[in-house]
C-alpha cells in the first residue's frame, strides 16, 4: 500500500510483503491516485514490530555527571567549579562523542555504557556537541 | 542567465520512474507521484558513451563495525545485500555506496566493504562518505581508500550513456547544532560542473545526508542544499539519491525527485517517531525485511531513471 500525503508531498514507498508478481502494459499515469504495491520493498519503520526499550539507566552517582540518553546530554547545562572533573556516561545503543564546539577537547567515540571524563581548570563557558550527531549540543559552565 | 529549456523527451510533470526489480517480474511507473505499471525495459549497447538503457545499484549505510540491537552481524547482512545484487540477471553498470560505509571510520571496516565489493566483481564502485566515515579523522582514511578520481573532499562527477552523475559530500566539517553541509568550495565546483550541460541531460545526484529537510531536529537535512538545488532546477530530470535515515522515502519537487535508501545494517524510526533517531529495535524475524538495496534502471526513451527498492529477504 502506498500513501500520499498531499500537503507534505511525501510518498512513503510501499509496504511490500505480498509475493504476487505481474507484468502489465503501461497504463495511464493519471489512472490511479493510490496504487497497490506488490514488490517486496523494505518495510517502513512504522510497520515494524520492535523489542522493548533497554532498561532505564541507573541513577547518576554523586558528582558532576552527564548522562547521554536518547541523543540528549542530561543535563544540557551543567555548572561546576574550576578544577572539577566531569564524567559523561553513554546510555544509548550507539556511540556518541563529547566534542568542544571550538575543538579544544574531544572524546573518542564513547560506546554503549562507556564513559569519558574531562577536567575543567579555567572558568568559562564550554559548548560541546556530538561529532557524529551534531544536532546534540550542550554546555558546561565553569565558575 | 540560462533559459530553462527542457527537452520534449523529458516528462516535465514529474519525474517518471518505472520500478523494476528483476526476479519479481514487476515493473512500476511513477509519474507525478502516481504509481502505474509498465513493460520491462530492454537492454542495449554496452558502450558507456552510447546513449541507451542501463541499470545501476545503490547500497547505503552498511555501518560495518556496528554490533548491537537489532543487528549483531552487519557484515552478514551486507554480504546478503551483495548477493542480492550479484543475482540480478541484468548486471549493473556500477554501484553507488551512499555513505556510512563504516561505523567508526576504522581502516579494517573499510577493508571489509572494499573486499566484499571487489570480490563480487562489480565493474566500478563509487563511494561518498557519511558522517560515520568522517567524524574521527575528518575522512582522511576514507579518502585514502575510496577517494581515487575524486576532487576536493571526495566529490566527483562522471557521465554514463548520456546521464550525468554527481557525487556530493555533505558530511565534512560538521558544526555543533548543524546538519549536513556542502560548503562554498563544493557549490562553486558544482556550478562549473553543471554549466556546460544542456537542460535535457538527465542528472543523477548522490550524497549521504538527504538534500531536503526530512526532519531538522534530528539533523536529517543539508543546510545549504537549496543552493545546489537552485543549480539543478533547470534540468528536465533530476534524481537525488541519499542514505543516512535508513528508510525509503520519496519526495517530488518539480522535476527533482528525492529518494532516501534503506540501510543494509539496521532501520531507523520514521521522522519524528519516538524520542531519538537511534537504531530501531526491530524484532529479529523482521530485520531482513527492514533492510534493502536499490536498483535504478535508466530507460533512454523515457528520459528518466527508474528506481526500485528491494528488501534483503
Amino acid at each position: 500500500m502506498a500513501l500520499k500525503h498531499r500537503h507534505a508531498r511525501w510518498i512513503p514507498i510501499a509496504i511490500g510483503v505480498l509475493s504476487a508478481a505481474f507484468v502489465a502494459a503501461c497504463s495511464s499515469p493519471a489512472a490511479a491516485n493510490v496504487a497497490t504495491a506488490v514488490l517486496p520493498t523494505p518495510v517502513p519503520p512504522a510497520a515494524l514490530a520492535t523489542l522493548a526499550p533497554p532498561k532505564p539507566a541507573p541513577a547518576a552517582a554523586d558528582g558532576p555527571n552527564v548522562a547521554i540518553e536518547n541523543f540528549n546530554y542530561v543535563a544540557a547545562d551543567l555548572t561546576v567549579k574550576a578544577g572539577t572533573t566531569v564524567v559523561w556516561t553513554n546510555h544509548d545503543d550507539v556511540e556518541h562523542t563529547v566534542t568542544a564546539s571550538d575543538n579544544s577537547f574531544s572524546s573518542q567515540s564513547i560506546p554503549t555504557d562507556g564513559q569519558y571524563s574531562y577536567t575543567f581548570n579555567t572558568p568559562g563557558t564550554y559548548s560541546y556537541f556530538c561529532a557524529i550527531h551534531p544536532f546534540m549540543t550542550a554546555k558546561v559552565i565553569v565558575q | 542567465m540560462k533559459s530553462p529549456i527542457v527537452s520534449d523527451e523529458i516528462d516535465r510533470r514529474g519525474f517518471l520512474k518505472c520500478m523494476a526489480w528483476a526476479g519479481t517480474g514487476v515493473v512500476w511507473t511513477i509519474s507525478g507521484g502516481i504509481l502505474s505499471s509498465c513493460s520491462l525495459p530492454q537492454a542495449a549497447s554496452n558502450d558507456p558513451k552510447t546513449p541507451g538503457d542501463f541499470n545501476f545499484v545503490q547500497v547505503s549505510d552498511s555501518h560495518i563495525g556496528f554490533s548491537n540491537v537489532p543487528n549483531q552481524d552487519v557484515t552478514a547482512t551486507f554480504q546478503k545485500a551483495v548477493a542480492k545484487v550479484t543475482s540480478l540477471p541484468n548486471k549493473p553498470a556500477f554501484l553507488l555506496h551512499t555513505g556510512d560505509v563504516s561505523h567508526l571510520s576504522k581502516p579494517d571496516q573499510y577493508d571489509t566493504v572494499n573486499q566484499m565489493l571487489t570480490g563480487a566483481k562489480f565493474d566500478q564502485v563509487f563511494y561518498v562518505p557519511g558522517e560515520h566515515d568522517t567524524f574521527v579523522d575528518n575522512g582522511s582514511a576514507f579518502l585514502q581508500r575510496f577517494g581515487n578520481g575524486s576532487v576536493g573532499n571526495g566529490w566527483r562527477s562522471f557521465d554514463y550513456k548520456g546521464v550525468h552523475f554527481v557525487g556530493l559530500v555533505n558530511v565534512w566539517n560538521l558544526k555543533a547544532g548543524g546538519f549536513g553541509v556542502l560548503g562554498d568550495d563544493q557549490l562553486a565546483w558544482l556550478k562549473q560542473d553543471l554549466d556546460p550541460l544542456s537542460a535535457s541531460t538527465p542528472v543523477v545526484v548522490y550524497a549521504h545526508v538527504p538534500l531536503w529537510a526530512v526532519y531538522p531536529s534530528w539533523g536529517w537535512g543539508t543546510t545549504d542544499a537549496e543552493e545546489a538545488l537552485t543549480l539543478l532546477r533547470r534540468f528536465g530530470s533530476v534524481t537525488v539519491l541519499n542514505g543516512h535515515i535508513h528508510q525509503v522515502l520519496q519526495k517530488v519537487e518539480g522535476n527533482v525527485t528525492f529518494h532516501t535508501a534503506a540501510s543494509t545494517a539496521f532501520p531507523q524510526p520514521a521522522p519524528g517517531a519516538g524520542p531519538a533517531p537511534g537504531p530501531l529495535r526491530v524484532v529479529p524475524e523482521q530485520l531482513l525485511s527492514s533492510l534493502g538495496v536499490r536498483q535504478v534502471n535508466y530507460v533512454a526513451k523515457a528520459g528518466a531513471p527508474v528506481v526500485v527498492d528491494a528488501q534483503l529477504t
